[in-house]
């Protein structure tokens, strides 16, 4: 198999506070191939953004990465230096984050932006570069891009500011783009606009995308793989077909049930008792497991890792039990 | 843009008619101006003829007019303290105040502004520490303790500098400078240092707030996550979004110069429109202190109006078209 | 199980113990600079509140004063005695219960200034959030145009004002209410401004909405319920304008335009020293100016840490 494009081993993001050393993300791993689009997604405060924050450079003090690995095309870069770092950001990594209203600064023009991104990764003319920046622009499906790009960010509405955030983030032709939520602050409609942009650019360009959002129903629509975090720790990731049809593990099984669908039963819509456990008050051993219909006794005992489950992975006790008695069955 | 600068010229005045009427009211109705000009011996009925001929006993507003036309002329009246026009007295105290003022905002703009953005940029740094310490003594240490310290130490021990008077001064036309001898240089020294010292470390606070701030927003973290390089984020974005802000507040600290410097001209003699005005409100001398009064308020209100204006010139959100093209 | 039993006892605990385990107290005790201002400030305070007994002598009882004893150095110095610890001025008054007694007074106008323009631009900030049209109008116009002023200028304004007015020989009595009235003056706009704020964002309120359908009246709505949701930053205002009040008192007694001699705060006695520095009695001033400075800057430091402490996006 290739090496993928990025690959995370257990990743842990640590935040040292006055009342002592919290955990952010525990033992995440995953990769995303190139080309891929893989969805995390999860609760506020499962750890989404971190893990984003994280491998682009940018956790802010005094969250700090405290073990694991991050590797692009097979090179490790969470432990290189500023700038070394930066010299990925932008060109092999772009990130867009979820209001395009403050993404922008507001007292530059988005010409003058996007030629000094260009210049900064590209060693292009100012000509030259105001030249990419249009074709940029056409690109991502602002129209009169001659005229537009002399104009403010405030002369343009929620939907092209968006567009005009993702020209900026794929100006140098990144491998992989980290979205933030991009669609979260824009209207349904204009969400789709936004994610069928992204598809296209991700088939035409080859970008790998890692999609960050709360919505499953932006990840079924985009995304190849899913990855589903809860308190800081991946408990489910495959397919995004085999996860929405079948989900496994109970906190996705949750999440699934409480979407509504069309022509689903008229009852009220399953909800998942209790809320995600707050940095300083994890339980021991599974961290779902005070909210979870299904526990057994090694639950509360042991924090269950990835278990392979076919194509997909669970970090489920239920399932290794499974696996255990399907053996016991076969051996004796 | 012309609306807008009408509707601020028309604020501006609505400003200056109140100082007018308050200065206008001291006037009037702080004792009795017959008597500050008239001696105790003079009979009731050349009083009131005094009265008669000064148009003390016309209508309120008659009065008022009048009195707004004189200012606008620069007339007012005769000083109590020194029986000689008050222009006269302004005229010549003027370019003390101006200097003196002129030079501690520069140095204030020139020391505050990099400092707050050094302590900013290097927050942890201990020269930083250093700095936020001894601009805390700088915003508690009341001016004229500072003034006092600093003749103590460089008038008294020292020996360096001179500790009152403007030194050697030139005239030109009825302007008198202290800034084109190096006695007068040597003379603005202290008291400039001691006028810019609280506005110095206001404007360096002011800058650091304002920066931290910024750098705290999303587009310096997408402008990170873009690859900019750390001089293009820190001064190319950082630094223009908290210059725009900071101008304002700065400007209008600046203008604030102007009253602060009464207390430095009292603690240095410095013979300029603040000593003027102390000595005037001892003495009770009406007309000197409405003429301050209406100058300063004159000077502040021009002061409101630039910074406003500049404000509009510099943000783009107000200034450029608000059309919004598009539909996602 | 020792988690639980932590949150077992802070719940159950006295308020004072409450106070203690808080994460107020956490942040105040571990920022050394702020328990020495708060050690120096209650030291000064305690001083000027205790200074009739405190003080070893009474500097304003012309009978105990005697001019053999007079502009005596520190009594460290050559020529000073430990009865009068910090020396004397030129009439011979101690300079430590000098500085006593005018610590009294900075104080007294400090707080009540404070007092004073927090009442003010609460109740017209208030009044102003509450009823908006145009008595808001009036009252933020004159906010801004006096603004734009800075406060010394109105203070020295109102006090010459005052002196115009008032007859003479009042004047010395009245002074000090005078120029605790100027300095308020000076510095209401800013709870008002604040307040006025936070009012607009409470009226429409849901609770607010239901207390006015219920029929309470109005003022007790707005004192009852608004009130105490507002009050957080007029107090964070109050302790950093404290600060501010004694340091324009000082500036005008300096001026001369302040507390007279005979009832000195300190700036008055920094002033009178003054003349007495370049004869080398310098003594006289700087002692006063010490101690002024050192109240100044722990009531800063203080304002500053509380400022921090409550500021919910710095947590």
């Amino acid at each position: 198999m290739a090496e993928p494009l990025l690959r995370v081993e257990s990743l842990r993001v640590e935040l040292p506070t006055r009342r002592g050393v919290l955990t952010a993300l525990d033992d995440v791993s995953f990769t995303i191939a190139a080309g891929e689009v893989l969805g995390i997604v999860g609760e506020s405060g499962a750890g989404k953004s971190v893990t984003g924050a994280a491998i682009i450079g940018l956790l802010e003090p005094p969250l700090r990465i405290a073990g694991g690995r991050i590797s692009l095309a097979g090179r490790r870069i969470d432990n290189l230096p500023y700038n070394a770092m930066r010299a990925i950001r932008g060109k092999k990594i772009g990130a867009i984050f979820q209001d395009p209203l403050t993404s922008l600064n507001p007292l530059y023009t988005i010409g003058q932006q996007l030629v000094e991104t260009i210049r900064t990764h590209l060693n292009l003319s100012a000509a030259a570069a105001r030249d990419r920046a249009l074709a940029l622009l056409s690109e991502v499906g602002i129209a009169g891009a001659d005229e537009r790009i002399d104009h403010y960010p405030h002369q343009f509405s929620g939907g092209m500011r968006q567009r005009i955030v993702i020209s900026l983030a794929i100006a140098a032709n990144p491998q992989l783009i980290i979205a933030d939520e991009p669609t979260t602050a824009l209207d349904v409609s204009i969400q789709a606009q936004i994610l069928a942009l992204l598809r296209r650019l991700c088939r035409d360009h080859g970008t790998a995308v890692m999609l960050i959002t709360h919505d499953i129903g932006v990840i079924a629509e985009t995304a190849h793989r899913v990855a589903v975090m809860y308190s800081g720790r991946i408990v489910e990731i495959g397919a995004v077909r085999d996860i929405v049809a079948n989900p496994r593990h109970p906190y996705t099984c949750g999440l699934m049930s409480s979407i509504p669908r069309i022509g689903g039963s008229r009852d009220r819509l399953r909800q998942v008792e209790g809320a995600m456990p707050r940095l300083d008050e994890f339980p021991p051993g599974c961290a779902f497991n005070p909210r979870c219909p299904e526990t057994v006794e090694r639950c509360r005992l042991e924090r269950p890792h990835l278990l392979p489950t076919g194509t997909s992975a669970v970090a489920c006790w239920l399932y290794d039990e499974a696996l255990m008695q399907a053996e016991a069955v076969v051996d004796g | 843009m012309l609306a807008f600068v009408l509707q601020r010229l028309y604020q501006a005045v609505l400003v200056m008619l109140a100082v007018g009427f308050i200065a206008f009211a001291l006037f009037n109705f702080v004792g009795d101006p017959i008597n500050g000009m008239v001696g105790v011996d003079t009979s009731l009925a050349d009083r009131e003829r005094l009265r008669q001929e000064l148009g003390l006993n016309d209508s309120f507003v008659v009065q008022f007019a009048r009195f707004i036309g004189h200012a606008i002329r620069g007339d007012f009246g005769l000083s109590y303290q020194e029986a000689r026009p008050v222009s006269q007295i302004i005229l010549e105290k003027l370019p003390a105040t101006l200097e003196l003022s002129s030079v501690a905002a520069g140095l204030a703009l020139l020391l505050g502004v990099p400092m707050g953005i050094f302590t900013a940029l290097y927050r942890r740094s201990w020269l930083s520490q250093l700095l936020l310490a001894v601009s805390l003594i700088g915003v508690s240490l009341p001016t004229f303790l500072i003034g006092i310290l600093l003749i103590l130490v460089f008038a008294v021990v020292l020996g360096w500098l001179p500790s009152f008077g403007r030194g050697s001064v030139v005239h030109f036309g009825w302007w008198s400078s202290g800034l084109v001898t190096l006695d007068g240089w040597r003379a603005i020294i202290l008291p400039a240092v001691t006028l810019a010292l609280f506005q110095t470390t206001l404007i360096m606070r002011l800058v650091r707030a304002e920066m931290i701030e910024v750098l705290r927003t999303d587009y310096i973290k997408f402008a990170r996550a873009r690859g900019l390089s750390s001089r293009a984020v820190n001064f190319g974005h950082a630094l223009k979004n908290t210059l725009i802000p900071v101008i304002t507040i700065a400007g209008l600290q600046l203008g604030s110069i102007i009253a602060f410097a009464i207390i430095t001209e009292t603690v240095f003699q410095w013979p300029g429109m603040g000593l003027m005005f102390i000595q005037a409100v001892g003495f009770v001398d009406i007309p000197v202190m409405a003429a301050y009064l209406v100058l300063v308020g004159f000077f502040f209100v021009v002061i409101n109006f630039v910074v406003d204006l500049l404000y509009f010139v510099l943000d783009p959100r107000l200034s450029v078209g608000r059309e919004r093209v598009g539909i996602g | 199980m020792a988690e639980a039993a932590l949150r077992l006892r802070e719940r159950s605990a006295s308020p004072l113990r409450r106070i203690f385990d808080s994460d107020l107290w956490w942040s105040f005790k571990r920022s050394r600079v702020t328990v020495s201002a708060t050690l120096v400030a209650t030291a000064i305070i305690g001083g000027a509140v205790l200074a009739p007994w405190v003080a070893p002598h009474d500097p304003f009882d012309p009978g105990s004063l005697s001019l053999l004893d007079a502009s005596n150095p520190p009594a460290w110095l050559d020529g000073g005695s430990w009865s009068y610890p910090l020396g004397t001025d030129n009439q011979g008054r101690d300079i430590l219960s000098a500085i006593l007694y005018g610590s009294r007074l900075s104080l007294m106008v400090g707080f009540s200034a404070v007092f004073l323009a927090m009442l003010l631009g609460v109740t017209l900030g208030l009044i102003a959030g509450w009823n908006g049209g145009l008595v808001e109008a009036i009252i933020m116009r004159v906010a801004d145009v006096k603004l734009s002023f800075p406060a010394i200028l109105i203070a020295l304004l109102i006090d010459g004002l005052a002196r115009g007015v008032l007859p003479r020989d009042a004047q010395s009595e009245i002074a000090p209410y005078v120029l605790i009235v100027a300095i308020a003056l000076s510095f209401w706009v800013q709870y008002a401004r604040t307040v006025r704020a936070s009012t607009l964002v409470e009226r429409d309120k849901e609770y607010i909405l239901a207390a006015r359908i219920i029929g309470v009246r109005p003022v007790k709505i707005v004192l009852g319920h608004l009130l105490p949701n507002v009050i957080g930053p007029v107090l964070v205002i109050a302790t950093i304008n404290l600060a501010l009040a004694i340091l324009t008192e000082a500036t005008l007694s300096f001026l001369g335009v302040g507390l007279p001699p005979t009832q000195p705060s300190l700036g008055t006695l920094i002033r009178n020293g003054n003349d007495y520095l370049f004869s080398g009695d310098w003594w006289i001033s700087i002692f006063p100016g010490m101690v002024l400075a050192a109240l100044i800057l722990s009531v800063n430091l203080l304002g500053d840490w509380l400022r921090d402490a409550l500021n919910p996006k710095l947590r």
